[in-house]
């Protein structure tokens, strides 16, 4: 019994990163209606950017909420610059861009900052948290922030009218236009929110997995199995779905023999699959009704 | 009587293919046109070009200002509301998020509350379906929240493409009744495009008849009504 509660300890500390890589991918998600390839290429380079920020002295919450503001602003840019002329092209077209860009930036943060692995500091320290030996103070701290995310998000979309707004740009783009939405601005703003929250999961994940260009490969993966088993189209979902993730893998590690360390990754993929045959609108998410 | 809004010779193509011949006709503020003929003869076509949702040339002027070039959003800002065919309810959402992005181009946030309670005493149904999803409302319920969700931005011109389609007699008297009423006591000019040509004409001060994206015929619409000819060449009944 207690092996079970301190493998799904475990499973939610290692969930906390899966689950806020998964809500910057359902974000971009709902405004663009495709995943973004280059989510993780953006989030570690946000990361990068408040590395720099504290190795310029900036104390740790300024570099925090700099990299976020800065990364905000790059999202609109790359939505205007990069993707705005892709609006009307096809999807595979869409996809090339998104590869484009990934090897874009994960080239750009080689070369101004090299490949080394380097550490980066976490705010909450990582001493064990209550006395557990599995979670540490940084990993609870990343699964309060997950959930303060998510809570903020959620009375953005819910109770502002700029979040119905995007929402109604996300859905109905033609209907939106029609009611005086700008809509190339409302996918604009999508994209900006996408990289404030990648920049956020950047830098809570970046004390786990060390910071160095590649960091974010396997966990954008992770992300991604999170949100299709949570739903795409619900950001709670895909948090729910991050955690999920988490403590599967863990205990398919520790109880299922033939698993082990090495066949953690299958089967999350595994995950997906099942997900995608069973239920493709995910655990969580709302299949679209409509009356004709 | 001003020429509230004016199309000159307005041509709108969809790719190549021109869909619109040199549509020339005016509108006085406070009136109701209805715009009427068969199937693809481009009624919908002008609804949508005086949007800016089709690629056009030639003149459309609102209240002094030109319209072609404008984009759709800028158009609704000037207050020229849409009921699109198929009517373009926001169908995840729930009826008072839909009455609420009518208004979204407003700031005045204690009037929408007013105007929201407003909608609620023209279409009583609609309160009680508050918090429904919009996707699952009946095509006539559809229908009223489209209309009520143009009304929310305090149109001074109202287009409605074919208000009756898909509904039961009963139904579209009701809705005919109430954008009578809106007319009279809102001064909100209406353009509207039917199928249903009697119904329209009994609505409306002036047709226009269209036929292959040309206006074939024009009238007061109680002289269109009444002229045999016209009525089974173009009207069908």
């Amino acid at each position: 019994m207690e092996l079970l509660t301190n493998q799904v300890l475990a499973g939610i500390a290692t969930g906390a990163i899966y689950a806020c890589m998964a809500l910057a991918v359902v974000m971009i998600y709902e405004a663009i209606d495709h995943l973004n390839f280059a989510q993780g290429e953006m989030a570690m380079f946000s990361t990068f950017i408040a590395w720099q920020l504290l190795e310029w002295g900036v104390p740790y919450w300024g570099a925090f909420f700099g990299s976020v503001a800065i990364s905000f602003c790059g999202g609109v840019a790359i939505e205007r610059t990069l993707f705005r002329p892709l609006a009307t092209a096809s999807i595979l077209v869409q996809i090339a861009g998104f590869i484009a860009l990934f090897s874009i930036i994960n080239s750009s943060a080689g070369l101004i900052w090299d490949f080394s692995i380097k550490s980066f500091p976490s705010p909450f320290g990582s001493a064990p948290f209550l006395g557990s030996q599995l979670i540490s103070d940084h990993q609870a701290g990343m699964f309060f922030i997950t959930l303060i995310l998510l809570g903020l998000l959620y009375f953005f979309f819910r109770f502002t009218r700029i979040g119905l707004a995007m929402r109604a740009a996300a859905t109905l783009p033609d209907s939106a236009r029609l009611v005086g939405i700008n809509v190339g601005w409302m996918i604009a703003l999508g994209w900006g929110l996408a990289a404030a929250i990648g920049a956020v999961a950047g830098i809570l994940i970046a004390p786990v997995v060390f910071l160095e260009p590649n960091m974010m490969a396997g966990v954008l993966l992770y992300g991604f199995v999170g949100a299709v088993l949570g739903g795409l189209s619900s950001p709670a979902g895909a948090v729910a779905g991050g955690f999920m993730v988490g403590i599967l893998e863990n205990l398919a590690g520790t109880y299922i023999p033939v698993v082990g360390n090495e066949l953690k990754l299958p089967i999350a993929l595994a995950m997906i699959v099942t997900v995608l045959v069973f239920r493709p609108t995910g655990l969580f998410g709302r299949p679209q009704v409509q009356r004709v | 009587m001003t020429d509230y809004l004016t199309l000159k010779d307005l041509r709108s193509y969809y790719g190549q293919i021109q869909a619109l011949h040199g549509i020339t006709f005016e509108l006085s503020e406070g009136s109701v046109t209805t715009l009427l003929g068969a199937n693809g003869a481009g009624k919908t076509t002008t609804l949508r070009a005086i949007c800016g949702m089709v690629r056009s040339t030639g003149t459309i002027q609102f209240d002094g200002r030109p319209l072609i070039g404008l984009s759709t959003e800028s158009i609704v800002k000037l207050g020229i509301a849409h009921v699109p065919q198929g009517r373009g309810t926001f169908t995840r959402m729930n009826v008072e998020e839909n009455l609420q992005l009518g208004a979204i181009t407003r700031s005045d946030r204690a009037a929408i509350a007013d105007d929201i309670e407003r909608m609620f005493t023209l279409f009583p149904v609609l309160k009680e379906r508050r918090v429904q999803q919009a996707g699952l409302l009946s095509g006539g319920e559809q229908q009223m929240l489209a209309v009520a969700r143009a009304l929310m931005l305090r149109p001074r011109l109202l287009l409605l493409d074919e208000p009756s389609f898909g509904l039961a007699p009963l139904v579209v008297r009701e809705l005919f009744k109430t954008l009578t009423q809106i007319n009279r006591e809102e001064k909100t000019t209406i353009l509207v495009v039917e199928q249903n040509a009697q119904l329209a004409l009994e609505l409306a001060d002036t047709a226009y008849v269209i036929e292959t994206g040309q206006i074939v015929q024009s009238g007061p619409a109680a002289e269109i009504a009444n002229n045999e000819d016209i009525r089974k060449s173009y009207l069908g009944y």
